[in-house]
């Protein structure tokens, strides 16, 4: 049985000019001992979905699922203390910018050991011990002295770790990671992924990773989850996705890496993600998409088998039934 | 042969911070040493992790900050004070950040007449409006985007206005820092399709700073890389990135994530993190988190051979 099940989850914000819909039908679902990465440029909803798991979001947000379940708990009616035991104990996060995400005013020892005070049954001297544990664990060196570290006296990379610490205090068995190294450099990015791979293998918990980075996700994920403009539109196990990508979208997505590039004008992908008010009819990415028809811009696209990545287009790419398919909508 | 852009030579910028009333401030040298020239047409890049001074190198390049030391010269004139006015509207800069470098109470019209209303006096309204239209045509703009404000726009149509605003006046060089690094995947794709167009039919120079080396491989001719204020490497782009010599260069390279899953990862991982520039360590910068390291390396400082084609700062090169 998987560790958590979302199905059919929509978040829905309450603004001044109406509701805007920003995770709109997203399934997620991570085994123990699973890296999990969520891809998707800014607006696809990917940190919403996963703020609204963890119950972040606030009360603005309606939050709509089929199913919501994190190792037998219903995330969907736990009440607030019940959630509160769960969070940050058995299902942790790491937000994207260390800096601003830790708080200016206490000692990085007193915020992880914030984390152990609320969850674990352990004395004064054992929290210390652990923290002292978990900042040698997550690579800081000297780390009883680091203990009365104030957050402004580390730089982005050592609070990085801080807070890969905080959340990873009480042995989760899910851990969110954010965007973890977007505001990092690389040589510091490297470090931090290492770390979370290296952690994740010995503790066995699950990673669902979200980032924007092609090249994070080929080098840590095992299984990637592709969303746009709020829906999943495709997920398959990393190999097969970037070999063969079966939405549009994915193969667009691939092709625009510098990287990848095989002639100076690299392909692009024409337009802008949709927003609240030029939401299209039909396939989000029909406006955008080179082979995009009338059927595409009027019918919602079904979700393909998991053969084909479960691609949520009309006509997915690398399927061996393409011709037929064409011949159907004819 | 044609002659470059801009020619620097040892530039070298220092800041004075800390201090008090009786404390003595202390130097903090952002760049050290930093030589390169630019021609006509093509792409110089400068790399490097935050705080290594390329965004100082830019702005320097840009007539923002005064170099401490060194000669910069900008189209065969020497940048000092007294020429600034007149070198300005030969280098222009577009920022990294779209949503922070638009005035978000003027139209885009407004925005990217300012420039010819500052630096040329004579022209007539008539005239500026038709160049700003103009240039937005250039950039991919619709001229209907004429009265509209910055928040109307995307991430990516920002960055074209201030690409466009940049243009207005026609310059030689231009200088981006970190252009594409704030945009989403496929949009940056379209600006780096924009800035190499605008390069072919303009012959416009570039100098690209910014940490994306797979971005740098993309679009320079050159790259030079930097480590706490100093070139550690220059080189060809297919000669440095087929064939880093400075460890330093070797390293980042190898952090950079591919995008393929099967690729193999030999990661050199770095011990610790980039030391204070308040505090260079003496010798070899790069030394304290080299694992080529020696003696000599702790006690001497490796100078960048200018005369080479691909000169990196070390004692023990790679290949």
């Amino acid at each position: 049985m998987s560790l958590l099940t979302i199905r059919n989850l929509s978040v829905e914000f309450a603004t001044s000019s109406g509701g805007f819909r920003a995770v709109d039908g997203v399934d997620v679902e991570v085994d123990e001992r699973e890296i999990l990465a969520i891809v998707g440029e800014s607006g696809s909803g990917k940190s919403v979905s996963m703020l609204a798991t963890m119950g972040l979001l606030p009360w603005t947000a309606k939050i709509t699922a089929d199913e919501m379940s994190f190792a037998g708990h219903d995330l969907r009616s736990l009440s607030g203390p019940a959630r509160r035991r769960l969070i940050g104990k058995d299902m942790a996060m790491i937000f994207q910018e260390p800096m601003s995400s830790l708080n200016p005013c206490f000692t990085v020892g007193f915020q992880i050991k914030e984390a152990l005070r609320q969850h674990l049954k352990l004395d004064r001297e054992g929290r210390k011990r652990r923290a002292v544990e978990l900042l040698d664990l997550v690579g800081i060196p000297e780390p009883e002295r680091r203990l009365a570290a104030f957050p402004h006296q580390l730089s982005g990379g050592m609070n990085q770790r801080v807070m890969i610490a905080m959340a990873i205090a009480c042995n989760p068995r899910l851990l969110i990671a954010d965007e973890p190294t977007t505001a990092l450099d690389v040589t510091i990015q490297a470090q931090i992924l290492d770390l979370l791979k290296d952690l994740q293998q010995e503790t066995g918990m699950a990673l669902i990773l979200i980032t924007h980075d092609m090249g994070v996700v080929a080098e840590t994920a095992e299984r990637v989850s592709v969303q746009y403009a709020g829906q999943k539109v495709e997920e398959n196990a990393v190999e097969a996705l970037f070999d063969t990508p079966h939405h549009h979208y994915t193969a667009a997505l691939l092709a625009a890496l510098p990287e990848r590039a095989t002639e100076r004008r690299l392909p692009t992908i024409p337009g802008v993600v949709p927003g609240q008010f030029d939401r299209p009819q039909g396939c989000l990415f029909s406006p955008r998409c080179a082979r995009a028809d009338d059927r595409c811009r009027q019918v919602d696209p079904p979700v393909q088998p998991a053969a084909l990545g479960l691609a949520r287009c009309h006509y997915p790419l690398h399927a061996p039934q393409e011709a037929q398919a064409v011949e159907v909508a004819r | 042969m044609t002659a470059p852009v801009v020619t620097a030579t040892h530039l070298r910028r220092d800041y004075e911070v800390g201090g008090g009333v009786f404390g003595k401030p202390q130097t903090l040298r952002a760049v050290a040493d930093a030589s390169f020239s630019v021609m006509p047409g093509k792409t110089l890049a400068v790399v490097g992790e935050s705080g290594c001074g390329k965004s100082t190198l830019a702005r320097m390049v840009t007539l923002i900050e005064e170099p401490t030391g060194g000669s910069l010269s900008i189209g065969g004139l020497e940048a000092s004070r007294e020429h600034w006015a007149q070198l300005r509207t030969d280098v222009q800069i577009v920022f990294q950040d779209p949503y922070g470098s638009l005035n978000a109470r003027h139209r885009i019209g407004a925005i990217l007449e300012e420039p010819l209303k500052i630096n040329r006096p004579k022209m007539s309204a008539k005239e500026r409006t038709e160049k700003a239209r103009e240039m937005m045509a250039l950039v991919g703009l619709r001229s209907e985007h004429y009265d509209r404000y910055p928040h109307m726009f995307s991430g990516g149509q920002r960055q074209r206005i201030a690409v466009a605003r940049a243009l207005m006046l026609e310059p030689k060089l231009l200088v981006l820092d970190e252009p594409v690094s704030a945009l989403d995947l496929s949009i940056q794709s379209q600006i780096l399709n924009l800035l190499l167009d605008l390069q072919e039919r303009l012959g416009l120079a570039y100098l690209f700073v910014s940490h994306d080396l797979s971005v740098v491989r993309h679009v320079a001719d050159e790259v030079i890389v930097m480590y706490l204020g100093r070139a550690v490497e220059r080189g060809a782009k297919d000669a440095l990135f087929d064939a880093p010599r400075h460890p330093y260069t070797k390293a980042l390279l190898s952090a950079t994530p591919k995008a393929d899953p099967r690729g193999a990862r030999d990661r050199i991982k770095l011990k610790g993190e980039l030391p204070s520039p308040l505090a260079v360590p003496s010798g070899c910068p790069f030394a304290p988190r080299c694992w080529k390291a020696q003696d000599k390396c702790r006690a001497e400082r490796p100078e960048l051979n200018e005369a080479e084609a691909h000169p990196a700062a070390c004692f023990f090169p790679e290949n």
